[in-house]
């Protein structure tokens, strides 16, 4: 096991000349919400152990705009990804892996549009990747089981599911559905810029809907792959007192477990 | 010879009421603005065949999709046959083409009268669904007076003509036996043939009232139906075909771009190029949709196209929490809207007797969309998809909220107040909270 983590920033190594096979984008939630910055540094670990050259912006990285431009304010959404747009060229950057399914999203979908071409993975997607071609060696523990959340943007918006299932395959850890699953997926409350709202005055909040259903599973854990999926039902795993439970775990984190 | 003229001048009038009605639609739906939409030829007619013809989303759910289908090819077989009332009616023969097609002309008829009992079936079904089974989704408030109403009559509508054409092949089936020289043979048919000692019973001069009756019954009610879509929901039987074909080919998650807005930062970036900011327009224009005129042609089409069946709202995580947004009231209201608009426009035209096309600019009624959507609707999207995902017929609700929330936010400056301290901090700081740390501190903690 690594102890320490080496993250280092893309202004250095572009500095020595050199040129990392991807650049990890780390976004606001890995880099400022205490929860995330756990996952964030699960995946580095990761990638650590697999000796997967990377880099991140550090300071130079600005919010990929998803949050602004979901809130209808598309002059901020553009003044944030013109810029990482440009920096990104500045670097030659051409693999971008992203921790959370927004930055995915918009950084795949939306960039291409303002002149931003990259390849894009989300981390669930480059964690298979190294499975699959031997770099990574799993050590799969007894039998377990546990039930997945698919992030809308990953899940539905991307029509990505097959990833962490195949990833827990690979783990041998059984899958427990959820009642509404895949592309009757249910939202954990977080996107549209929700995440930084309150919510408008209903029954309940949509983040206690779905944390219920996942408690009804029974199962330890529930894995994600969206740090503000992670936190939402975290929250909502409080607010039903089922925290002590089920753990929220992203799938790095689990997989991690496995190493 | 009478019954020929009052055929045709029936015809008559349901062509020109439909092309006027039809004609509306269609100028309601020119009201929205110009889009490129993504996606070739080829991929429309798959859309069509796939979503449209085989039903592909409809069968996310069994049960319904069955009975759904039923109908659905009773009505595909009714347009067909709609060929041979017009040529009964015209020229006065009856069952023109029974002669020249034989056996096939059975199999044809057998087969609306085998989907027509399946349709009843289904009719029934349908009934108990919305009527006695109290399906939620049909029970919203969204659905509150007419479109409840609407619903229902169709239904009944449907149930009229099943009777009208087995009252018409039964009372046929007696009469060729009775009077060959004017009832030609034909049949007998797959279910009528049951029927025929039933109108046995009744005297040839009641049998001929009761052919002709189920004749024209089956007749008024496709005219009816084809003028009464325009003012119901639907008018999807027709509409989802089209709207399938201009399904865009976008990304899932891609927002549509706002290039006066790139030119803007980028100019106040230095990164544009001098010829772009020749090209600026002097006047900037609203950005974000308030009215129809706002949103795109292809919103105001997948109005038309709602079938206001409710799988968006049954999936919408705010509104099955109780909030107050739901997608199909959106779509509803953007069609509601579009009616009113173009009511208003028309008017406008008429008092000033302009011949040219309605230009955009011309709704200056002193209403707007968000009369009838509120911003308590459009906040509380989480961009899920969930609606988009159930449609059956391809339509997107969150397009018209993200246009909605765009006018909110970028013409009138306004937004939950959360969201102008979020925009703050991202414009000062890139990042969505306010943190006096450096973005890069995690790196250091353990
Ligand atoms: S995208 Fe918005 S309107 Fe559609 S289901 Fe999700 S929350 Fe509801
Ligand atoms: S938008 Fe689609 S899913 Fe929603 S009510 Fe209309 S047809 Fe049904």
């Amino acid at each position: 096991m690594i102890t320490n983590i080496s993250i280092p920033l893309m202004a250095d190594v572009h500095s020595r000349g050199e040129k990392p096979e991807v650049l990890l984008w780390v976004g606001c939630s890995a880099s400022y919400d205490t929860r995330s910055q756990k996952i964030i540094r699960s995946l580095c670990k990761v990638l650590n152990i697999a000796n997967v050259s990377f880099a991140i912006l550090g300071d130079e990285e600005n919010c990929c705009g998803d949050p602004a431009r979901r809130a209808g304010n598309e002059f901020v959404f553009q003044m944030l990804a013109l810029q990482n747009i440009q920096l990104f060229n500045q670097y030659q950057i051409d693999k971008i892996l992203t921790i959370c399914p927004h930055g995915f999203n918009t950084l795949k979908n939306e960039y291409p549009e303002l002149g931003g071409n990259f390849k894009v993975q989300h981390h669930t997607q480059f964690l298979l990747e190294l499975i699959e071609h031997g770099r990574l060696k799993l050590n799969p523990k007894k039998s377990s089981s546990l039930t997945i959340h698919d992030s809308c943007y990953l899940g539905r918006v991307n029509g990505i599911y097959d990833v962490p299932r195949k990833i827990m395959e690979a783990l041998k850890i059984e899958v427990v559905e959820l009642e509404r699953n895949k592309k009757n997926g249910f939202c954990c409350g977080a996107g549209g810029s929700q995440m930084f709202k309150e919510e408008e005055k209903g029954l309940e909040r949509v983040n206690t809907n779905r944390a219920r259903e996942a408690a009804l599973t029974g199962c330890k854990t529930l894995a994600t792959n969206c740090p503000f999926c992670t936190t939402m039902l975290m929250d909502g795993l409080k607010d039903l007192d089922k925290e002590d439970n089920m753990e929220v775990r992203d799938i790095v984190e689990i997989l991690l477990d496995h190493i | 010879m009478m019954s020929q003229i009052i055929f045709i001048l029936t015809a008559l009038i349901v062509i020109a009421l439909s092309v006027r009605y039809y004609g509306r639609i269609v100028q309601n739906i020119r009201l929205g603005r110009e889009i490129r939409l993504k996606g070739d030829v080829t991929w429309r007619l798959k859309q069509v065949l796939l979503i449209g013809f085989a039903q592909k989303k409809m069968f996310k759910n069994l049960l319904p999709a069955v009975f759904h289908l039923f109908i659905y090819i009773a009505f595909l077989i009714t347009v067909t046959e709609l060929i041979e009332i017009f040529t009964d009616g015209i020229f006065g023969y009856h069952r023109f083409f029974a002669s020249y097609l034989g056996w096939f002309y059975t199999f044809i008829i057998s087969s609306i009268e085998f989907l027509s009992v399946l349709a009843f079936v289904a009719t029934l079904v349908f009934l108990s669904r919305r009527n006695v089974i109290k399906i939620g989704r049909f029970w919203n408030p969204d659905l509150k007076g007419w479109p409840f109403r609407d619903a229902n009559l169709i239904l009944l509508g449907e149930i009229i003509l099943i009777l009208s054409i087995f009252t018409m092949n039964g009372a046929d089936l007696v009469l060729q036996g009775r009077m060959p020289e004017h009832y030609h043979p034909a049949g007998p048919f797959l279910i009528s043939r049951f029927f025929e000692s039933f109108f046995n019973h009744f005297g040839t001069n009641t049998l001929v009232i009761l052919e002709r009756t189920g004749w024209w019954g089956h007749i008024l009610v496709v005219f009816g139906f084809l003028l009464y879509l325009p003012f119901s929901k639907h008018l999807h039987i027709i509409f989802s075909f089209v709207n399938l074909y201009f399904t865009p080919k976008n990304q899932r998650g891609e927002m549509e771009n706002m290039p006066l807005i790139t030119n803007e930062v980028k100019s106040m970036l230095g990164l544009s190029d001098p010829e772009v900011i020749q090209n600026a327009p002097e006047q900037i224009p609203d950005f974000g949709a308030n009215d129809v005129t706002g949103l795109t042609w292809k919103n105001i089409l997948d109005a038309y196209t709602c079938t206001e069946c409710g799988r968006c709202t049954a999936a919408c995580p705010p509104n099955i929490t109780g909030k107050l947004l739901s997608p199909r009231k959106i779509v509803m209201s953007v069609r509601d809207r579009a009616e009113e608009a173009g009511n208003y426009v028309r008017k406008q035209k008429k008092q000033s007797k302009v011949k040219t096309d309605i230009p955009q600019t011309a709704v200056n009624d002193g209403k707007s969309l968000f009369d009838y959507i509120s911003k308590e609707e459009i906040f509380a999207c989480t961009t899920c998809n969930a609606c988009v995902e159930a449609c059956p017929v391809h339509i997107n609700p969150l397009d018209v909220i993200l246009q909605m929330r765009r006018y909110e936010v970028l013409t009138n400056a306004s937004g939950p107040s959360d969201w102008i301290t979020m925009f703050t901090n991202l414009e000062n700081n890139g990042s969505v909270w306010q943190i006096p740390a450096a973005r890069s501190a995690w790196i250091q903690q353990d």
